[in-house]
């Protein structure tokens, strides 16, 4: 199966909006898991590849949860399906580097999806709109139960669940959480709360690169503990650490637009103005641009655009979506031209979130 | 700025990274950044290898380089290298010599998480036959046969004791 019908499809996370999602964007927890004494996929022979491949299937065919899945041979996929993918927040940078004796199972809703033959033998993660740590958590525990009752997963009683890389040991779970934080980063406090995040054994990183001056002003907060901790008490010390910041980045906003509104009143329509008028645009700009826009959302400056298609339109302006939309390869100037003019229609429908 | 690898090529490629309160900062060409696999092939930003820096603070003793895992065949010395474990039976060949690593980055030896509902497990075993035991109670109370009731409830108490033990 290509990823053909993923190309027309949003993600459900993508078509809606959960709590917080003025400045949280999306929620995701993913659980690693290995099958006892078949070697991890780094030092597995084809054989045993396919034997992990096998059970797994077999494991998704039994459950009901799972049913319905989409299931992705990544042999059959090109460099830019697999790019496509990551897009999309399917797969990780790392899935589909080897590509042989690989799969990948998707939900209908890609709510909920599984890569098999990663660094683990699986790696299965929901992802949800705004802060929903706790149900997206729910929803993947049930899930691997499902699996894990007609299968057995390495587990020892002392360190839990065994992962390949000791970093995982334990839970084997990873929550995450991606936020929006333009006005931290406008008003340059974004610094002082990484580095208090930081201290709390939690990591935090630009989405887009570049450290603390990152593209979009995209930020994922993430556990770096999996041990130790049961995985509701993870959840929470996460959840608790996303509100404080949420909390900071909605003084930032109020702080802002107390000292200067009309600076950043003119740096939002700017950012529109270019938006609807653009021409031809690379992705980091996009990224600026859209950045803003949804920043005058927030700050009800900007009403006839509706944040979800802002949301949509972060993931579909990416470079390897650009072209699956459009149906072949492009370079990056016609990329450049293809995704001005996506930008354009979209921003004249003014925010009526229909099809792409 | 000039990249900090090879000191000669703009420096494109800017990375920070901020894990339990270490900021490491990189400024690298675009070259340099793939070969450091900072970028992968459409230059977006990989995690760097923690582990693997962390895994060669242990163990410097010559004799743990020769541990091996029977089910797998990997070295210790392998681990040392790629911060990667063979398969399961890993984390028992190498019991020893992980502890330290493993409260080194989590700060715990213990996992107090979600339990396997493994259908071999004692605990799940007692929990399904509590199940059983609770039905069989309730039967008998509706029945009046109050002596076996009892005996049935005490039978529940014991195994109780034994899963939290």
């Amino acid at each position: 199966m290509s990823v053909a019908k993923l190309v027309g499809q949003i993600a459900g996370w993508l078509q809606k909006e959960g709590p917080l999602s003025d400045i949280v964007i999306s929620s995701r927890v993913r659980l690693a898991r290995n099958y006892d004494m078949i070697p991890f996929p780094h030092r597995a022979n084809r054989e045993q590849l396919k034997e992990v491949i096998l059970k797994t299937e077999k494991a998704i065919d039994g459950s009901k949860y799972l049913k319905n899945v989409l299931i992705i041979d990544m042999s059959e996929l090109t460099d830019m399906d697999i790019q496509f993918l990551v897009e999309k927040h399917l797969i990780s940078r790392e899935f589909g580097k080897s590509r042989a004796e690989q799969m990948l199972a998707v939900s209908d809703k890609e709510i909920i999806s599984i890569m098999v033959n990663e660094e683990d033998h699986l790696r299965l993660q929901c992802i949800q709109s705004g802060l929903q740590l706790l149900d997206s958590w729910r929803l993947i525990n049930q899930a691997t139960l499902e699996l894990e009752s007609q299968v057995e997963f390495a587990f020892s009683k002392k360190l839990g669940y065994l992962t390949s890389c000791p970093t995982n040991v334990g839970t084997g779970m990873r929550a995450s959480v991606l936020i929006h934080l333009p006005a931290l980063v406008i008003t340059k406090q974004i610094g002082k709360v990484l580095q208090a995040v930081a201290k709390l054994g939690i990591a935090i990183r630009g989405l887009y690169g570049e450290g603390t001056e990152a593209y979009g002003n995209f930020f994922q907060i993430s556990n770096q503990v999996t041990l130790g901790y049961s995985e509701e008490d993870i959840i929470n010390n996460i959840e608790c650490v996303v509100k404080q910041v949420v909390g900071y980045e909605e003084n930032a906003r109020t702080l802002m637009i107390k000292e200067d509104k009309k600076a950043i009143e003119d740096k939002i329509w700017r950012a529109y103005g270019v938006l609807s008028n653009v021409r031809i645009i690379d992705f980091q700009e996009t990224l600026n641009l859209l950045s803003l826009l949804r920043l005058g959302i927030g700050l009800k400056m900007i009403d006839k655009i509706d944040r979800i298609l802002v949301n949509k339109m972060f993931i579909i302006t990416q470079p390897a979506y650009l072209q699956k939309l459009e149906g072949k390869k492009l370079v990056p100037h016609e990329r450049d031209i293809v995704r001005a003019s996506l930008i354009r229609e979209n921003l004249e429908r003014k925010g009526t979130n229909k099809d792409v | 700025m000039i990249c900090q690898i090879c000191e000669e090529r703009q420096a494109t490629v800017h990375y920070t990274e901020i894990i339990n309160n270490q900021t490491v900062e990189l400024h690298l060409c675009e070259d340099c950044a793939r070969k450091k696999e900072i970028i992968d092939q459409f230059g977006n930003f990989s995690m760097t290898d923690l582990v693997k820096g962390l895994a060669g603070f242990i163990g410097t003793e010559s004799k743990e380089e020769n541990l091996k895992c029977d089910n797998c065949g990997l070295l210790f010395s392998d681990f040392r290298k790629t911060g990667r474990f063979g398969c399961s039976e890993c984390y028992k060949a190498f019991r020893a010599e992980l502890e330290p690593l493993i409260k080194r980055i989590h700060g715990s030896t213990k996992h107090v998480g979600n339990f396997v509902p493994s259908k071999h497990s004692k605990e799940v075993q007692a929990l399904s036959k509590i199940e059983k035991l609770k039905a069989e109670m309730e039967k008998a109370v509706q029945q009046e046969a109050f002596e076996n009731a009892a005996k049935i409830r005490d039978q529940i108490k014991r195994l109780e004791k034994g899963i939290k033990k």
